[in-house]
């Protein structure tokens, strides 16, 4: 009797949150797989079953490539370099040393900006000649750059961005995790005659364990995820040289209106996200310690 | 039981209110989408045009809602018409008409022209802004912001290369020679000013259908439904593009900015530019030298695109919305404000009857330039206006940026670009 009040109990509490999931997140995830095998609506023709038509297209789609790979070397250079720099940073303001309010102010500063802010002060420092990083750089003689305009830069540009933009973010969390590592333990390191790099590598990083899975799942889901900036910097160009998968799913969903293949190419970056959040969880669970 | 005074004034009160609510309902609400695409202070402008239809139509209420660029205009307005609440009217590119009629959006105007003054007003805008506008017979958009693009030169650049100032380049071979002897560098080698510039990061198939056009092919038929992307003549015309940069380098390498042009073009960091006649205004504003504006070169013949934006009323919207906002577009389109719109920003007016007007009369004589525009118009053709258009526009805008970043050459990325057009094509034959 008691037993089953507290599970009504327990589903009542529960219920705003599951009505939210479900119709936010689970039915739409459900629809879209449903969708990815039908065609796309026409007023003339409505959308019928067409197997595994959107997939094959996908698979003859030199773009979906471009920007799948786009996406890889975009998630390979984001994630390590943003969390390397977050914990870096953590580190420093985490030292007693003078004007840290400020220091750790400025490192914040670009995680309170809305993206597309941030993105329109990069056009700036971006454009050819008169923009502030070849002002910069033409004090050393050096010419004029296209950066967003060409095939070669575009793509490191939009990366320095992002990692310019969530390094800060990521550092919060560094932060509040080590001002919970207790001192004595540090203390105790230093008895032994540990020297700093010591007791970072063995008391320091260890402690920071729980905080790097989590940095490190968000990094991976923002990889894929935050595409704001590309809008204002390149619109995806030149010549898909930044596209990324969000970008040409929002391109064929609402640019072109060919719903069936969005939610194709939105089932796959569902698929492959999901993988990788167990797939982390899974591997670094056994390695990660938890207090 | 007596009523309390209290309760007998609020109860008034509250018949005011309802009775007040019900005047406010009677007048009906045109919500009309619009884009912006080049400088100045249009917001302001549209809302002035917005007040003043109001002011002379009783019982009409306009509500201009900024929608961002083009594209995301169509995407917002295709989106609105899916959820059931689309805006009245809309201004959208005139090359997403199949976009508009294959999605079912919009409605033919010749349904709500029944008067012959409405059926003169029709009538009277110039045919090349027309020509995107009617698909079987129906005529779905009416000509608001429309402009072509015009070479602006720098006068004086010109005359410190030893050019004749007031003489534009007249074809490809000027244009060419032109730009070399126009492209200054210091001492160590850095460009201080670029020969020539014609934009490739936005609307870069719009100014290269001006030099398809001169070069005498046409990139898609008059049905929007077959592309000739990788005609020869087609690849000979972003060779030319290509060599401004990689041979000659007169123009800067990789794409330029199409929102920055007209900056680089008043900051005198590059002599000459492709932009629409649509920035005339912020360049009049901005130089401070004098500047001439010409027809693009010619290569068989003159050529140039039509662009721009017409204005669209959407379906399944009661009678009555669909006559306000027919109302409205009249309005808006009508010889006078035309011509003033023309004024205020450097659209083409779009009917001879607005450069007959005093206002419009005076002001070409001021500025000779804006006349050029529309002389161009008689070697105009619409621009690549397709089905699937955000599709197809896109594959050739790729080709253009894979061979203006010199990652592939003309042939082969124009030879891709047709194929994806041939691919979203097929299914309109």
């Amino acid at each position: 009797m008691q037993s089953r009040q507290s599970t009504f109990l327990a589903l009542a509490m529960a219920l705003p949150a599951m009505i939210l999931l479900v119709a936010f997140t689970h039915f739409p995830i459900i629809a879209t797989v449903v969708d990815s095998f039908l065609s796309t609506p026409k007023p003339r023709r409505p959308s019928h079953y067409v197997g595994l038509d959107n997939y094959n297209t996908m698979i003859a789609d030199p773009i979906f490539w471009k920007a799948l790979t786009n996406n890889l070397i975009y998630a390979a250079a984001t994630i390590p370099v943003s969390v390397a720099l977050a914990l870096a940073m953590a580190l420093v303001v985490n030292s007693k040393i003078k004007g840290r309010g400020l220091l750790r102010m400025a490192f914040f500063t670009p995680t309170v900006l809305p993206m597309i802010a941030v993105a329109n002060i990069w056009l700036f420092f971006f454009t050819p000649t008169y923009g502030a990083i070849d002002q910069i750089l033409s004090i050393v003689g050096m010419h004029a750059t296209n950066w967003l305009g060409s095939t070669q830069t575009a793509l490191l540009c939009v990366i320095i961005v992002a990692v310019w933009k969530e390094a800060g973010f990521f550092m919060i969390f560094y932060l509040a995790a080590l001002q919970t590592i207790p001192p004595d333990l540090i203390e105790a390191a230093r008895i032994e005659g540990a020297d700093r790099w010591q007791i970072l590598r063995r008391v320091t990083l260890p402690l920071l364990g729980p905080t790097t899975l989590f940095v490190a799942v968000n990094a991976v889901i923002n990889a894929f995820r935050t595409v704001d900036h590309i809008f204002v910097l390149t619109g995806g160009g030149p010549d898909n040289a930044t596209n990324v998968l969000m970008y040409e799913i929002y391109l064929v969903g609402f640019g072109f209106f060919d719903q069936g293949y969005a939610a194709a190419l939105t089932v796959v970056l569902l698929a492959g996200l999901a993988l990788v959040a167990v797939g982390q969880f899974v591997l670094f669970d056994k390695r990660v310690h938890y207090r | 039981m007596r009523i309390s005074r209290a309760s007998f004034a609020s109860a008034l009160t509250l018949m005011a209110i309802l009775t007040g609510t019900q005047f406010a309902a009677a007048d009906t609400e045109v919500r009309f989408y619009y884009p912006i695409a080049v400088g100045g202070p249009l917001t302001k402008i549209i809302d002035g045009y917005a007040a003043e239809f109001e002011a002379s139509h009783p019982g009409i209420k306009v509500k201009p809602i900024y929608t961002g660029d083009y594209i995301q205009t169509t995407a917002k307005a295709l989106t609105a018409v899916r959820g059931g609440d689309s805006p009245e009217c809309a201004i959208m590119l005139a090359a997403d008409l199949y976009t508009l009629t294959d999605a079912d959006a919009v409605i033919p105007l010749d349904d709500l022209a029944t008067t012959p003054e409405d059926k003169k007003w029709l009538a009277g805008f110039y045919p090349a802004f027309m020509e995107n506008a009617r698909v079987g017979g129906k005529t779905y958009a009416a000509p608001f912001q429309r402009s072509t693009p015009v070479l602006y030169w720098n006068k004086e650049a010109f005359k410190e290369a030893g050019l004749d100032p007031d003489k534009a380049p007249a074809n490809w071979d000027e244009m060419r020679e032109d730009a070399k002897k126009l492209t200054k560098r210091d001492a160590s080698g850095n460009v201080t000013r670029w020969g020539i510039q014609i934009p490739t990061d936005g609307n870069a198939a719009w100014l290269y259908t001006g030099l398809t056009t001169a070069d005498d092919v046409k990139l898609i038929n008059s049905d929007g439904n077959k592309t000739a992307f990788n005609d020869p003549r087609a690849v000979e015309s972003l060779k030319y593009l290509h060599d401004l940069s990689y041979v000659d380098a007169s123009q800067a390498k990789g794409l330029t900015s199409w929102g920055t042009t007209p900056k680089d073009f008043t900051e005198g960091k590059v002599a000459m530019i492709w932009h629409t006649t649509g920035s005339l205004g912020v360049i009049r504003k901005n130089a401070t030298f004098g500047f001439g504006l010409g027809y693009l070169p010619a290569k068989a013949h003159f050529g140039a695109p039509t662009g721009g934006g017409n204005f669209y009323i959407f379906k399944g919207l009661s009678a009555e919305k669909q006559k306000a906002a027919f109302e409205f577009i009249k309005f808006m389109t009508s010889a006078d404000r035309a011509a003033d719109w023309s004024i205020q920003t450097g659209y083409v007016a779009t009917q001879p009857a607005s450069w007959e007007t005093p206002v419009m009369k005076a002001y070409v004589k001021d500025v000779p330039q804006a006349a050029v525009a529309r002389d161009q118009l008689q070697f105009a053709v619409p621009e690549v206006t397709a089905h699937e258009s955000a599709r197809v526009t896109k594959a050739l805008n790729d080709a253009i940026a894979a061979v203006m970043t010199d990652s592939k050459s003309a042939q082969p990325a124009l030879d891709e670009a047709q194929r994806q057009a041939e691919i979203a094509l097929k299914d309109y034959r």
